[in-house]
């Protein structure tokens, strides 16, 4: 059950913030509500946005458009929801003609090659014949865990030597999807601080090495975000958006007791879409990104604590 | 590191800065400000919420007690007094009187950066106490996991203790057996890596509550990303409740996240921040001092920090005399010039230069700014004759023009470095003497919390 799991990963959200809405129902004074409205926000990691939204609420319960505190989580739901774009019903844009190329990247320890792995799985059900390169030479023993992977998946795994040049394997990766019968290419890269100008270039050197062989190439290039991530996400999202522009967020461990509200922040300053949620260390741990579903689970108020 | 916390808060403290009283009004917006930059920071709602109490509380009551609310000295007082207190550690980086071998734990959630940390603390323990240290690979469940640690073992030369995961292969299992190895061969210390694990997974926490029981821990660290978010509180307190935490190790430094839910875990949990990972190599480790922390980010600059830096890179004795040399205003181009050098070694000159007084509010100048220009600076100085580089002061037109030649720039960049140096020693100079009155730290702190305090270098763009 689709719904099933996601729910269960975020189900202490839940807990906890329905608790916080039910305060609500008990005081009507508009301070204490916005108060909670405040702590309930902030606490989901939602940030700076959680001052607009406040803001907002304020006007409109003092110029009735909000009648009751009660109705306040319908009127943060449809708030939150204009924010965060509708899911497409395919998260990837494969290419129209010929293989489709995407790249994936993140800061350390992000989940990056978990995610590929699922990625990857993801694609097989999609009936896709996907390739797998293992582009991060940095990490110790990085190739190693992508190939482990790999052959958990029966999936081809390009790499190079530990010590070869990042580039040089998507390139190779690149060749190889085109003389193979795989329809998707995969690249896995290591794990970058947003702020280290080198290991940025390095990225938009791989973007360039692709486009070589495959113009239009890379379709996607995803960043895959820990959902404990705190105001750090959108600058994350902004630097790695200005090396390779990004074309969607994978949304990572989310089955924890973090919320990932910084993705709100994320689609509101960069326009810069969730397309899937990593819900667990299983391969299968990971959904297409539900805008409703998510926001739902966020707000659904829960009779047991 | 921690910049953009340091520039929230500098931006605040301008308010301060003005002369005169402030009035009821200007300190309730200074400090929604306050709060505002703590959860952008990351600080965790509660905590915010009651820092910025305790800081109105005692500017009232100072206004109370009919002193009137200074502007600058009392208020940035205040909040470094409050800065400091929330993030002080009472405790040692290390514990106090481990047993033989001292066994370390290291706990986190996924990704925190536990491997790395694990070795980059072995290669710590070994520089600066002079420890045998073996590491112990108890990840047994990321793919690979085991091969990073016994690859980055090989890498640094720091011995590992694996065994090939598989069945009945059981984390406190290779935990015991590492132990046994380490007590024969004579140790001083164990370093347990475990594999990340949520807080919230019952069965991964009981395996390593059950590594803790075989191994017994002398410390358990928590390893946090300063990148975290509210949740940080939450999952340190379930990993407190299953450990007994020692203390925490702040994971990617380097980069430009605000660093404040470490601040909350800090001030809830009560667990001191022990270490610091500020980087990609496996040296960037650092002992966690909240007293500094607390003056970078109100942008007082690190010395201590740069200095300790410094004697990492160069050898101790000829270092200290370099330092008071400085200090007394004596500072010569030859001098410079070995800085420089020194800077290199120790590592990127952003890093570096983020620990002097005042950068914090010139980061944007720190981004731009690449260690070629260093090596530009470097090569007037190289063109300069060793006399020279003793007097500056010998440094006429013609000498500044056959400098100039001789390093392919143009004379105004041999002006400029040569004002810039003095501007330097003129501050070198001050502070030496305000060190050596052992006056306050908040003389300091007014002297170099000015923008544009630092001399700007040739070739960098202006500070704001």
């Amino acid at each position: 059950m689709v719904l099933a799991s996601f729910k269960r990963g975020l189900t202490r959200t839940r807990n906890r913030i329905s608790h916080a809405l039910r305060k609500l129902g008990g005081d009507t004074s508009t301070q204490v509500t916005l108060e909670t409205l405040e702590e309930l926000l902030y606490t989901a990691d939602v940030g700076p946005l959680a001052e607009s939204l406040l803001i907002e609420a304020e006007s409109k319960l003092q110029s009735g458009d909000i009648g009751s505190p009660s109705d306040i989580p319908a009127w943060l739901q449809n708030s939150l929801r204009e924010i965060l774009p509708d899911s497409n019903p395919s998260p990837i844009r494969f290419a129209e003609i010929g293989p489709t190329v995407l790249l994936v990247v993140g800061v350390n320890g992000s989940g990056k090659t978990t995610s590929v792995a699922k990625l990857v799985r993801w694609l097989q059900e999609q009936g896709r014949r996907p390739l797998i390169a293992a582009a991060d030479t940095f990490r110790a023993a990085a190739v190693e865990q992508l190939c482990i992977w790999s052959e958990r998946l029966g999936v081809e795994c390009v790499r190079g030597s530990d010590t070869s040049d990042p580039a040089a394997v998507a390139h190779d990766a690149c060749a190889r999807l085109l003389s193979s019968d795989a329809d998707v290419l995969v690249i896995d890269t290591a794990g970058r601080l947003h702020t280290q100008k080198n290991l940025m270039s390095e990225l938009e050197k791989i973007a360039r090495i692709i486009k070589r062989q495959i113009p239009d190439a890379p379709h996607e290039t995803l960043l895959v975000m820990d959902a404990t991530t705190g105001q750090n996400a959108i600058q994350q999202a902004r630097r790695f958006g200005e090396s390779t522009p990004l074309s969607g967020v994978i949304l990572s461990k989310l089955d924890g007791t973090a919320k990932g509200g910084a993705v709100l922040g994320i689609s509101r300053e960069l326009g810069v879409p969730v397309k899937f949620i990593g819900l667990g260390e299983q391969v299968d741990d990971f959904e297409v990104f539900n805008s409703e579903e998510f926001l739902e689970a966020l707000l659904e108020p829960q009779s047991v604590e | 590191m921690l910049e953009n916390l340091t520039q929230s808060f500098g931006r605040v403290l301008d308010r301060f800065r003005g002369p005169g009283k402030l009035s009821p009004e200007e300190i309730q917006a200074a400090l929604r400000d306050v709060r505002r930059a703590l959860l952008e920071a990351d600080v965790h709602f509660k905590v915010a919420k009651e820092f910025t109490n305790r800081v109105a509380e005692k500017l009232e009551g100072e206004a109370k007690l009919g002193r009137g609310i200074q502007g600058s000295q009392q208020a940035i007082h205040t909040f470094h007094q409050e800065l400091s207190r929330l993030m002080h550690s009472k405790e040692a980086s290390l514990p106090a009187n481990p047993g033989h071998p001292m066994v370390l734990l290291l706990a986190g959630l996924q990704g925190a950066g536990k491997t790395t940390t694990a070795a980059k603390l072995a290669l710590w323990l070994r520089k600066r106490k002079n420890s045998k240290v073996l590491l112990a690979a108890c990840d047994l469940q990321r793919p690979a996991a085991v091969d990073q640690l016994v690859t980055l073992g090989k890498q640094l030369d720091l011995p590992v203790y694996s065994e090939t995961p598989g069945p009945g292969v059981t984390p406190e299992g290779v935990a015991q057996r590492a132990l046994e190895q380490a007590k024969t061969q004579r140790y001083d210390a164990v370093i347990l890596d475990s594999a990340g694990r949520l807080h919230i997974d019952d069965e991964l926490m009981g395996e390593i509550q059950a590594v803790s029981k075989a191994a017994s821990p002398d410390a358990t660290y928590l390893v946090l990303d300063s990148m975290t978010g509210q949740d940080a509180v939450e999952s340190a307190q379930r990993f407190n409740d299953t450990l007994e935490l020692y203390g925490l190790i702040l994971t990617k430094m380097d980069g430009d996240a605000r660093g404040g839910a470490a601040l909350s875990v800090r001030e809830i949990s009560g667990k001191p921040i022990s270490f610091l990972g500020t980087g990609e190599k496996p040296g960037d480790l650092e002992e966690f001092d909240s007293d500094r922390l607390a003056g970078r980010i109100l942008d007082m600059g690190d010395i201590v920090g740069l200095v300790e830096g410094a004697q990492d890179a160069l050898q101790e004795e000829q270092e200290t005399k370099d330092y008071s040399k400085m200090m007394e205003g004596k500072l010569t181009m030859a001098d410079l010039l070995d800085q420089f050098r020194m800077l290199k070694k120790m590592g990127s000159m952003k890093k570096v230069l983020g620990m002097m007084p005042g950068m914090g509010k010139m980061s944007g100048l720190l981004d731009s700014m690449d260690d070629r220009q260093f090596s530009r600076i470097e090569a007037i100085v190289l063109s300069m004759t060793p006399k020279e580089r003793l007097h500056p002061e010998l440094l006429d037109g013609s000498r500044r023009k056959r400098i100039a030649r001789g390093c392919g720039q143009e004379v105004s960049a041999v002006n400029q470095l040569l004002r810039s140096f003095q501007d330097m020693q003129k501050q070198m100079k001050s502070m030496g003497k305000m060190m050596k009155s052992g006056r306050s730290k908040k003389r300091l702190l007014q002297q170099f919390g000015r923008p544009g305090s630092m001399p700007n270098f040739p070739g960098a763009p202006k500070g704001r």
